[in-house]
């Protein structure tokens, strides 16, 4: 209900004519569904015999679902919070994290709003509302314009815990998918605002027109990086690197550790930076995937 | 005959049972909305809870309840587009009864009617990708995902019951009224101005308010071609967020049994609340224009 077009796609499920099929359920970030979509594919081509479903609808919901029953594996953009520990501890389900990945989220603007760079402070000030025009940052002058996700995104709450710090300006403009912030910035003159890397390129891996990258500082003063900077991300320079989180019930055993162990492999780190995520380990956030 | 008798029996007790079921289905619904929602106002204040402070639940410090600036949103969607929906629904119904060849009657009413059968996550999706951008380069807005994005959306979903139901009672008033019409030397735009819209204004205001029902419950599509921001909005050029698009948001991840999870109850009573209004005025109206007509 919540995020239609990702909902209605029953994204992948393969029936196999195997007679012992074993089915590994995934739900939750809309973030990593292109890329854990395309892991289970070939995951499946190389394991007949696996049927893998995959559906998106958010972290939040990824992570409910693990708590209720109702998935192997919970995909989440963000790390499980404080409720949901909780609540996983009162229901003896036994939370283990992996990261398979990491990912960049960039800071796109029209390019008429005449910058290219922002610390994370200023940025924090945007999306709160306090910065209004974008002559107040030396850009032309011109309202700005904000976009983001809806409050059941992991981006969401990682955007608010890692740059804001506070509430969103009232006046942010919550998109339903990534797709349609960076179609809404490419129309909106004076617009920001945050995508994943992978939706920076297109399919044959160049760079979108009609928006702007934005380099970000830590701080005003300090370098500012650009998200596409491979090396300067994986030195840990870019701000806004992130670890992409799956969730199992205990440790995994069958097929769903088969997966994890398959996405960890050369063949799975490969199509993680074909499709513009960053490998965890280079970006220096491996977790337990070795276990 | 004794198995007449048994048969008649049966299906009267069937047939009351059908009925019943869906009128204890109706009072569960209300029951289940009243004893969830009333529980917000445990924990909510309801001045804070019917203020225009920005409904923020899952905020970064403490929670906003507030559902102003949402019913108003809902209400300015709405209205919005019966402003758009009611003249033109009742002038093609006009049109329809009184000014189409019959043959042109019974190929326009269908396809009105296949109208209805557009799934509304389509017209979401049209919204998005045609009548936004078109609004924003019309009034050259930065943005067309707004509240008249949302009412042109909603008037075009509204359209085929208005229609269809204002036709029809366009349709059943007599003809003799309008050969007496005729014959005291009006035209036909007199005519349907002065004598068949009046007479069959209940039918036509139960075709609005039916249309009005169905915009204000509306969800997918709103939820989709809005903007979703929850500030107030100072024109229908402002992205907006509706009640249905806040509850159907959020009601997916909401922690069950949290002050978050019952407001959103309260939200949904609201709206019922509305709806019903909106069905009673309707109802009463109607039956006041009906006795008047006879």
């Amino acid at each position: 209900m919540r995020r239609p077009l990702f909902f209605l796609l029953p994204l992948l499920f393969v029936q196999c004519s195997h007679p012992q099929v074993e089915t590994v359920v995934l739900k939750g970030s809309d973030t990593e569904l292109n890329l854990v979509l395309q892991l289970a594919e070939a995951y499946m081509e190389a394991e007949p015999g696996v049927s893998i479903s995959i559906t998106g609808g958010g972290s939040g919901v990824g992570i409910a679902a693990l708590l209720n029953g109702k998935t192997d594996i919970a995909n989440s953009s963000r790390e499980i919070n404080a409720y949901e520990t909780a609540m996983a501890y009162e229901r003896g389900v036994q939370i283990e994290p992996f990261i398979f990945a990491a990912d960049a989220l960039a800071i796109i603007v029209h390019p008429s709003v005449g910058l290219d760079s922002l610390s994370l402070h200023d940025l924090g000030k945007i999306y709160a509302g306090e910065i209004r025009d974008w002559s107040q940052l030396g850009g032309k002058p011109g309202p700005v314009s904000l976009y983001g996700r809806q409050s059941n995104s992991g981006t969401f709450t990682y955007f608010r815990e890692r740059v804001l710090k506070r509430d969103f300006s009232p006046d942010l403009k919550q998109m339903n998918g990534t797709s349609q912030i960076l179609e809404a910035v490419k129309a909106d003159p004076g617009s920001i605002g945050y995508v994943g890397l992978g939706y920076l390129t297109d399919n044959n891996g160049a760079l979108r027109e009609g928006i702007r990258v934005i380099r970000l500082a830590r701080t005003n003063g300090e370098m500012a990086v650009s998200p596409l900077d491979q090396n300067m991300v994986y030195a840990g320079l870019y701000p806004l690197t992130r670890p992409l989180y799956q969730y199992t019930n205990g440790v995994p055993e069958g097929k769903t550790k088969t997966f994890l162990e398959f996405e960890n492999s050369p063949a799975g780190k490969k199509i993680i930076l074909e499709n513009g995520y960053l490998s965890a380990r280079e970006a220096g956030l491996a977790g337990n995937l070795e276990k | 005959m004794k198995s007449r008798f048994f048969w008649d029996t049966f299906f009267n007790k069937t047939l009351s049972a059908a009925a019943l079921v869906s009128v204890l289905t109706l009072a569960g619904i209300f029951l289940l909305l009243l004893y969830n929602g009333l529980q917000a106002f445990s924990t909510i204040d309801i001045a804070e809870f019917l203020s225009a402070a920005p409904w923020n639940p899952a905020a970064y410090d403490a929670p906003v309840f507030g559902i102003g600036a949402m019913l108003f949103s809902t209400l300015i969607v709405t209205f919005g587009s019966m402003l758009i929906a009611v003249p033109l629904g009742i002038g093609t119904a006009a049109f329809l009864s009184e000014m189409a060849s019959p043959r042109l009657r019974n190929l326009l009413k269908p396809a009105i009617e296949m109208l209805a059968a557009i799934p509304s996550v389509v017209i979401g999706f049209l919204g998005i990708v045609l009548v936004a951008p078109g609004l924003a380069q019309v009034f050259d807005l930065p943005n067309g995902l707004n509240a008249l994005n949302g009412s042109i959306l909603l008037a075009v979903m509204a359209l085929p019951t208005l229609i269809s139901v204002s036709e029809d009672a366009i349709h059943a008033v007599p003809d003799y009224y309008k050969e007496a019409s005729y014959a005291l030397g009006a035209n036909r735009w007199e005519t349907l101005l002065r004598v068949t819209l009046p007479a069959c204004k209940s039918g036509v205001l139960a075709a609005v308010m039916l249309g009005l029902g169905r915009a204000l419950g509306e969800t997918m599509t709103v939820l989709m071609a809005t903007g979703n921001a929850t500030a107030m909005p100072h024109s229908i050029f402002d992205p907006v967020r509706t009640i249905t698009a806040t509850v159907a948001i959020e009601m997916g991840e909401v922690p069950f049994r949290t002050p978050h999870f019952y407001s959103l109850f309260a939200c949904a009573l609201v709206l019922f609340l509305i709806t019903l209004g909106v069905n009673i005025a309707a109802e009463r109206l109607a039956a006041r224009l009906r006795k008047k007509g006879q």
